[in-house]
Order: structure tokens, then sequence, then C-alpha cells
């Protein structure tokens, strides 16, 4: 189970440009929750993911994982229980390395990297078969450059990184957001596949409420730093589109953005 | 060009070449442009030349040059890492401190090594005359460390460096302290120029505080020559374009020097305007080839 208490996470925190981003943050994430996050934009959804793999430290708060204590954990020794996707596709591999670089490199994820020979031939048939999975053929192209692939391909061989070592928490920033609408479909359904057959805890930022309503356990809306709304199993099965935006108006300030409307 | 001059040109090809392995790993490898090697150079060779008049052994002065390269390399690494001055201005920082400290290291501007003993010296007696067997020696040397350093680029390690220098988000996302990765290449890079540097003291019998100036740009220019000439496409081609790129820079400069059109002729002072007209070259060449292909 992964604990987060009271998160705070200010930027130029003391200057005009003060934004609190994260206030009084907390959520138990129950082991195999897959959780959806939507809000509008700035309701700070990147950042709270952010605070949870330690690419920004936190002003307050805590995080345990199992009960351990992880808030002063740097982002490199975090990773050793957190896989994860970005937005970006081409933010979650090495263009210059092959696509069994890669995925050697995936391989090693929080644990000791020594002289032993990055990708070794045994490991060949396990990356082929994780491969084999998405359809896309890379099971043949082992030795292709990363960097030749589509933005699509590489989200894709991302997924399969992320979750070759079994993480603990797995994170996806609006991982397709910069896709087209049919790889974006195409992506989501791996992501389904992969969670589901794993029973892995995820957290899943979009901007697609009917993403956030057709997958995952659980679904969370952000607003201004804070969840203002939290509902699982058959209560969200049972939510539509209108009762979220119907959720968002009722916030005496809420600002719903075009893409949230258009979502 | 006489085969006296083309076997000189061989000899500080090889020798440099180490220099130009570390540059690579810097420059390309890390993505770290790191201007250190111009007072690691001669960091290496103000180390070994005291080591060896000191009475030790030549080989003991490589082990300590190579180690006090590393040295002043992490310092740049940690400079920029941990204290969060930019790469360039870490690099540059160190480089002017290196130069007080060769002249501390050295107790003055430079050091005779006349009639000490060198990494040369066992040669002596092998049969073949001195100006064959060096070149020969130092090709050995050049290839064992690239050897070496293609080995090391395909570890476990290895890899998460040649990540580290392309994504540094993403290697960080895999688990890997991209920090100790760079503090670690920049310090192997400095070691192989220092080792390179000592070599060049011991072979040329002086080590001078000013001998490291242009480091930068003579490394740069073999490691872009080599590219042209080879390409990059994998590590070992890459790795083996650098010493290619050494030899095909310094065997340039020596025609050059060579060049007598009528009264002209070129001076040593003119290498820095020869060294920036041959990377333009280089650096062109692939646009002009598209250019003339048309």
């Amino acid at each position: 189970m992964i604990s987060a208490q009271a998160l705070n996470k200010y930027f130029h925190r003391g200057s005009v440009n003060e934004v609190h981003s994260i206030r009084d943050l907390s959520i138990e994430i129950e082991q195999g929750d897959f959780i959806t996050i939507i809000g509008s934009n700035g309701a700070g959804k990147s950042t709270f993911l952010s605070c949870l793999s330690g690419t920004h430290p936190l002003d307050s708060g805590c995080i345990t994982v199992d009960g351990t204590d992880v808030t002063r954990w740097p982002e490199h020794r975090r990773a050793g229980f957190i896989g994860r996707v970005f937005q970006d596709p081409l933010m979650g591999t090495c263009a210059g390395g092959s696509i069994a670089q890669n995925m050697a490199l995936a391989l090693k994820r929080g644990q000791r990297r020594g002289l032993s020979r990055g990708v070794k031939p045994a490991d060949r048939e396990l990356f082929r078969e994780r491969l084999r999975v998405l359809g896309l053929g890379l099971e043949d192209r082992l030795q292709d450059r990363a960097g030749l692939l589509s933005g699509g391909q590489r989200q894709a061989l991302t997924m399969v990184m992320a979750t070759l070592v079994r993480p603990k928490l797995l994170l996806l920033d609006e991982h397709t957001a910069a896709l087209d609408p049919k790889t974006a479909a195409q992506i989501l359904e791996l992501t389904e596949n992969i969670v589901t057959a794993g029973g892995l805890t995820t957290l899943m930022v979009t901007h697609n409420m009917h993403q956030a309503l057709a997958l995952g356990n659980r679904l969370v809306m952000m607003h201004r730093g804070r969840i203002i709304f939290d509902v699982r199993g058959k209560e969200k099965a049972g939510l539509g589109v209108e009762d979220l935006l119907e959720k968002f108006h009722s916030q005496e300030d809420a600002e719903i953005s075009d893409r949230m409307l258009l979502g | 060009m006489t085969l006296y001059a083309f076997l000189g040109a061989l000899e500080q090809g090889f020798l440099y070449g180490i220099m130009a392995l570390g540059v690579y790993l810097t420059f390309r490898i890390l993505d770290f442009p790191d201007l250190t090697v111009d007072g690691s150079l001669p960091l290496g060779a103000s180390v070994s030349a005291v080591t060896i008049t000191a009475g030790h052994s030549p080989y003991l002065a490589l082990a300590l040059a190579a180690a006090a390269g590393f040295t002043a390399g992490a310092v740049t690494a940690l400079l920029n890492t941990k204290l969060k001055i930019l790469h360039l201005l870490a690099s540059i920082l160190t480089m002017i401190s290196l130069y007080s400290i060769n002249i501390r290291i050295m107790g003055g501007p430079n050091v005779a090594l006349l009639g000490t003993p060198s990494v040369l010296t066992d040669l002596e007696g092998l049969g073949l005359p001195l100006f064959e067997l060096t070149p020969m020696f130092f090709f050995l040397i050049a290839a064992a460390i690239t050897a070496g350093l293609i080995w090391f680029l395909h570890t476990e390690y290895g890899q998460a460096m040649l990540a580290t220098g392309d994504n540094r988000q993403m290697i960080t996302a895999l688990g890997v302290n991209t920090d100790n990765v760079i503090i670690f290449g920049v310090g192997l890079s400095n070691s192989l120029v220092a080792f390179s540097g000592a070599l060049i003291a011991q072979n040329q019998g002086a080590a001078d505080v000013n001998m490291g100036v242009g480091t930068i740009i003579a490394g740069l220019a073999s490691v872009i020559l080599g590219e042209t000439i080879c390409g990059k496409a994998t590590i070992v081609r890459a790795c083996i374009a650098v010493i290619v790129g050494s030899v095909a820079y310094r065997t340039a400069i020596a025609l050059a020097l060579g060049l007598k059109l009528g009264g002209f002729s070129f001076t040593p002072s003119d290498l820095n305007l020869i060294t920036a007209f041959l990377v333009i070259i280089a650096l062109t060449s692939p646009m002009l080839k598209r250019r003339f292909a048309r």
C-alpha cells in the first residue's frame, strides 16, 4: 500500500510568482488500485505524480510505501519500485540505443549496474516475448534504433519497459495525449491489458473524461491542488460524463478549460 | 612527405588519439562539453615527469598521471552536478586552477626529462630503429585503450552512461543516479587525457605547463574528422574513428607544415588556423557532399 499524507508543494516559493501546486493532499493507494486522475489544467495532477516519483521534492508531507518512509528518497532510488510512462513519447526511450539496449536498461531498473555485458543474449527471448504482445512486429527489430520508431511505437515500447520489472506503482502521465486518436486508443487498450494482466497498482492522469470513466476501479478528481472527489468500484462504474461535469461546476470557483469540455 | 615525417605523424596521432578518446567520451557520449582537458593533459605530463625525476618507474608515472586526471575530471563534474555550475564554466574553472596546480607540482613552468628512463627505454635493443618502433608501440597502447573503452561502453554501466548522455530523464526513471555516472564518466575521460599527456611528456622528454593549450580543439578536430571518414553508426566504429581521425589530423598538419608555395610556408604558429579550417571542412562536408550529389 502506498500512502501520501498531507503533501504540500510550492513552486517559486516566496516570490510574487508563488504557486501552491499541491495543498494538503492525502491519499491511500491500495494494492491493485487502478486510479484515473482528472482535473482542469493547473489542478496539480502531473505535479502530484512528480511528487510521488521524486522528481519534485516536497515542501511538506510524507510518502510511505508498504510502511517504508520514502519521502526523502531521491528520484533514482524511488525508481526501484516505480514504473513511469511520460506524456512525450520521445521521453521514455533512448533514441540512440537499439530496442534491445533500451529493454536491457529497463530490465535493471532498481538494481546495481555492473561490468557484465549490457545486453545479455539470454535476455533476448524475454524481450521478444514481451514485445510480441504489442502486435507491432517490434520483436523482430531488436537491433533497430529506438529513434527509428514512430511516436506510438515508442510509447508502446516505453509501456513494456516500465512494466518489464514489476513495479509496485505505475505512473502514467497523460501518456496518450501526444498521440493521434487511433494510436492513443491502441496504447490505451495496451495499458488496460498490461495493468489488468499484472494486477498493477496504477495512477493514470488523463484529460479525457471518457478514458477516466472507462478505465480503472477508482477515479480521483483534482482541483487547485486538492482532491475534490474520490470514487471507486460500483459507484464509479455508475458515473457518466455529466456527473463529472456537474462535480466540476459544483465547485464554487470551478473553472473548466475548453479542453476539459471537449474531452 | 617523407617516411620519417609520416611515421612521426602516426606516432603523434596514436599518442593524441588517447586524449581524443577522452574528448569523445565527454563531448559525444555524455554530451558534456569539457574544457578541463586543456589542464589535465599537462597535469598528466607534470605528474609523470615529477614521478620519474624522483626516481620511480615510468609505468608508475603513467598510473599516477591517470589517477590525477581522474581527480581533475571528477572535480569538474562535482562542480557541475552538486554545485549546479554550468558544465562549460565548471570545466573552465578546473582548467585555470590546473595551471597553478601544474606549476606547483613541477616546482616551475617545466621539467626536462633528459637521460631519465621512460616507457620507451625498454624498446631499445629490440633491433629496429626507435623511430619505427615508437609508432608501433603507441599504436598498441592506443588499440588496447580503444578496445577497453569499447568493452566498457557495452557493459551495464557503460550502457547507462550512454543513456545518461542521450536521455537523462529516462535513465533516472530507470533507477540510475546520473550524477554519479557523470562524475565517473568525466573522471574517466580526463584520466585518458592525463595518461596521454604523461606518454607525450615521456616521448618528447619534457613536461611544460603550456603544452595543453588547444587540446580540446585538437580532440574535437580528431573526433569530427574521424566521424567524417569512418562514420559513427556503432560504438565500435565511432571509437575506432576517433583514433583514425587523430591520425588524419596529425597527418594533415604535418602535410601543411611541409607545404612550400614559392616563398610561403606555414609555421607552427599557424596550427590554430589550420585546425579551425580542418574542423570547418569536416563539419560541413556532409552538407557539401549532398549539394554536389544533386
